[in-house]
């Protein structure tokens, strides 16, 4: 029996006489779901790990040679609260720290800025200083320990304090290794902490890749995120098509310089997400890995197969998580979780079951650590390489995806790249748009979620939450105060002033700010430097 | 017939998390609202001066970072100073934990909606409130 033949006598007569659940089924990117999938679905030849274009993965053995990094995302109050979370977590078998700034940090202002009151040591931790950076990593092996930091507009300074802290320790600046999200663009679309206007931004971008590839050169100077795109509430087609255009813009700006992209596109890393609808994540990751490859050897023309592979870190969904009978969101998690590690993520952040009522308590963070171990030692999904490659369902699915991100890039290149796309307000309505799809598809109960619009629980149970206490808050501002007063005021408000005419001129940014911190100088009174001369993002309405 | 009751949409503080503060403009404009949405970091000042610039008869606010008791009791403070605080209807939404609910009911919101509510549901409370 052939699949036509199959189609034509047995299926189709029997959801004439027995209907099927709904009229018709698709992802979350609107790709038809067939009922069975056939090898002419897979057309394209599975291919292999290790090998262009990396469709199953960017090394031969993948998590047999090394597990995946387990990466917990966390931070809050002052850096000695986060450095015990930090040291609690590693005692628990995390292999990699992820560091979560307070927004105050993550739009450089410091801690007793008007507009901070009520929001310090909130989201993440509250640096305001290099002393802060000292405190917040003591005791961590900087050489050994990997650390990721989810900045943005002030990344420059941020990262400036890790290399003056190394510096310090006397760690030899080419085995620092860890990443910067430094993914600015993607704030404008869809997670709002831009400082700069765009253009201005994207200098300091290609600054910190010159940089890196200088001084620091194992340090991923880029995670490009479609995570915040997702959560937003993007499809995953949208997801990989909207952040690779912005990735186009961040590479061809490098390349516009003079940078060899064989020199930084080794450093650059990529940040998805991981939602419920299984089959389409783990073909979400194949295909990101398949254009990934394709452009930077046939767009960018690195020569080198080390540029050409896609390396990137994973967090399961949060606004996949329900606030009611929060322990289902355990499950979630872990299907989300399995989805990014068959489809072969470097790196892993599992949420919490609580967060969606508030920052992970000790309990949820835990759980969610332990969940991660359980995939690696006793699931062992890792112990072969892309075990779902081959499937005729997951290829013709990654070969959709691909082909709908592909066509995303193009809109963008038509209207003249990222920055021009998001002054016009495209990625954001393209994203508003699909989020107010899913918000009344769970309306109409075309979706359901499991406890929130069916399947509800007749009491909740009551949960203990975390509490970020004010004290930490009004500590951070006494220190902050205590610290300027015993700094060599003169010093860093030099260094302040030469790093506002070396952003006038032409100058590489990443030099000065890294003696502005080493002059004491404040995460605020930089970002104020830089702001004096590059000015200040302006909303672009979309609603 | 009485005109479509007009509704601001506003996001105070630093955080900027407006999905929901989107979808929620969006949902409320097709049940037939007048819907204005300030955009993100906001200052209380200026939301509160829009409320009375624009005429509305209520204002929702939208906070996912934490900091929503100081953010919100912000805008009380700055709705009495500008003698708005009992016209305009509040109400707020985000991952806001039950007991911070219920102490903002108390400084005078009307509802806050937390993860999982209904635009159907906000939309019939305030048409009910609104009436």
């Amino acid at each position: 029996m052939d699949f036509s033949k199959w189609r034509k006598d047995i299926y189709e007569p029997l959801i004439r006489k027995h209907a099927e659940r709904r009229p018709a089924f698709a992802t979350s990117s609107g790709i038809p779901v067939e009922p069975l999938y056939s090898p002419a679905a897979a057309e394209n030849g599975v291919g292999f790990p290790g090998v262009y274009p990396y469709t199953r993965g960017i090394q031969a053995s993948m998590y047999r040679g090394k597990l995946w990094t387990m990466r917990q995302y966390a931070g809050f109050g002052t850096a000695e609260a986060s450095n015990a979370r930090y040291k609690y977590l590693l005692s628990q078998g995390q292999t990699g720290l992820s560091v979560a700034f307070d927004l105050p940090t993550q739009l450089g202002m410091d801690s007793d800025d008007p507009l901070a009151r009520g929001e310090v040591g909130k989201v993440g931790v509250a640096i305001d200083s290099i002393e802060d950076m000292e405190r917040l990593l003591d005791g961590i092996p900087l050489d050994r320990v990997s650390v990721s930091m989810t900045i943005n507009a002030p990344a420059a300074i941020l990262w400036a304090m890790v290399i003056a802290v190394a510096r310090r320790r006397g760690v030899a600046l080419d085995q620092l290794n860890g990443t910067i999200q430094n993914d600015v663009l993607k704030e404008y679309i869809a997670r709002g902490t831009y400082i700069f206007p765009p253009r201005p931004s994207l200098r300091i971008v290609t600054d910190i890749f010159e940089y890196g590839e200088k001084v620091v050169p194992n340090w991923n100077t880029i995670s490009i995120s479609g995570y915040h795109i997702r959560e937003a509430g993007s499809t995953a087609a949208q997801e990989v098509g909207l952040t690779f255009a912005n990735a186009v813009c961040y590479v061809e700006s490098a390349i516009a310089r003079g940078l060899d992209p064989d020199r930084f596109l080794p450093r650059v890393s990529f940040f998805w997400n991981a939602h419920n609808q299984f089959l389409e994540e783990v073909a979400k990751f194949r295909a990101a890995r398949r254009l990934w490859a394709k452009l930077c050897r046939d767009r960018f023309k690195a020569k080198d197969p080390r540029s050409w592979m896609h390396r990137f870190h994973t967090q399961t969904g949060g606004s996949t998580l329900t606030a009611q009978q929060p322990l289902n969101n355990v499950a979630r998690t872990t299907v989300q979780a399995l989805a990014a590690v068959l489809g072969g993520t470097q790196s892993l952040h599992t949420n919490a079951y609580d967060e969606a009522l508030c920052l992970p308590t000790e309990t949820g963070a835990t759980v969610a650590l332990r969940t991660q171990q359980i995939l690696a030692h006793e699931s062992k999904a890792g112990d072969t390489v892309d075990p779902l490659g081959g499937s005729y369902c997951v290829e013709a699915l990654t070969d959709r995806l691909e082909a709908e991100a592909e066509k995303i890039i193009k809109k963008v290149d038509e209207m003249g790249g990222a920055v021009a796309a998001i002054e016009a307000g495209y990625p954001q309505r393209e994203i508003q748009r699909s989020a107010y799809a899913a918000q009344q598809a769970l309306e109409k109960k075309e979706e359901i979620v499991v406890g929130v619009n069916e399947f509800k629980a007749g009491r909740e149970p009551s949960m203990p939450v975390m509490k970020v206490d004010l004290k930490s808050e009004r500590s951070q501002v006494k220190r902050l105060k205590a610290y300027r007063k015993k700094r060599d005021a003169r010093a860093a408000s030099g260094a302040c002033d030469r790093l506002s005419r070396a952003a006038g001129g032409q100058d590489n940014l990443m030099t000065h700010i890294v003696t502005a911190v080493e002059s004491g100088a404040t995460v605020g009174e930089i970002a104020g430097a830089i702001k004096s001369v590059f000015g200040e993002a302006q909303h672009v309405r979309t609603v | 017939m009485k005109p479509p009751a007009r509704i601001l949409i506003a996001k105070v503080g630093l955080d900027g998390h407006d999905r929901g503060a989107k979808v929620i403009a969006q949902g409320l404009r097709d049940a037939g609202f007048e819907v204005i949405y300030t955009g993100i970091r906001q200052r209380p000042e200026d939301v509160v001066r829009a409320c009375t610039e624009e005429d509305v008869q209520a204002m929702g606010l939208s906070s996912l970072s934490g900091g929503h008791m100081a953010n919100f009791s912000d805008i009380v403070k700055e709705m009495k100073k500008q003698k708005q605080f009992g016209k305009v209807v509040l109400f707020g939404g985000g991952v806001i934990p039950e007991s911070d609910r219920r102490a903002l009911i108390k400084k005078g919101f009307f509802e806050i909606y937390t993860p999982g509510t209904s635009i159907q549901k906000i939309v019939e409370d305030l048409r009910s409130r609104l009436r």
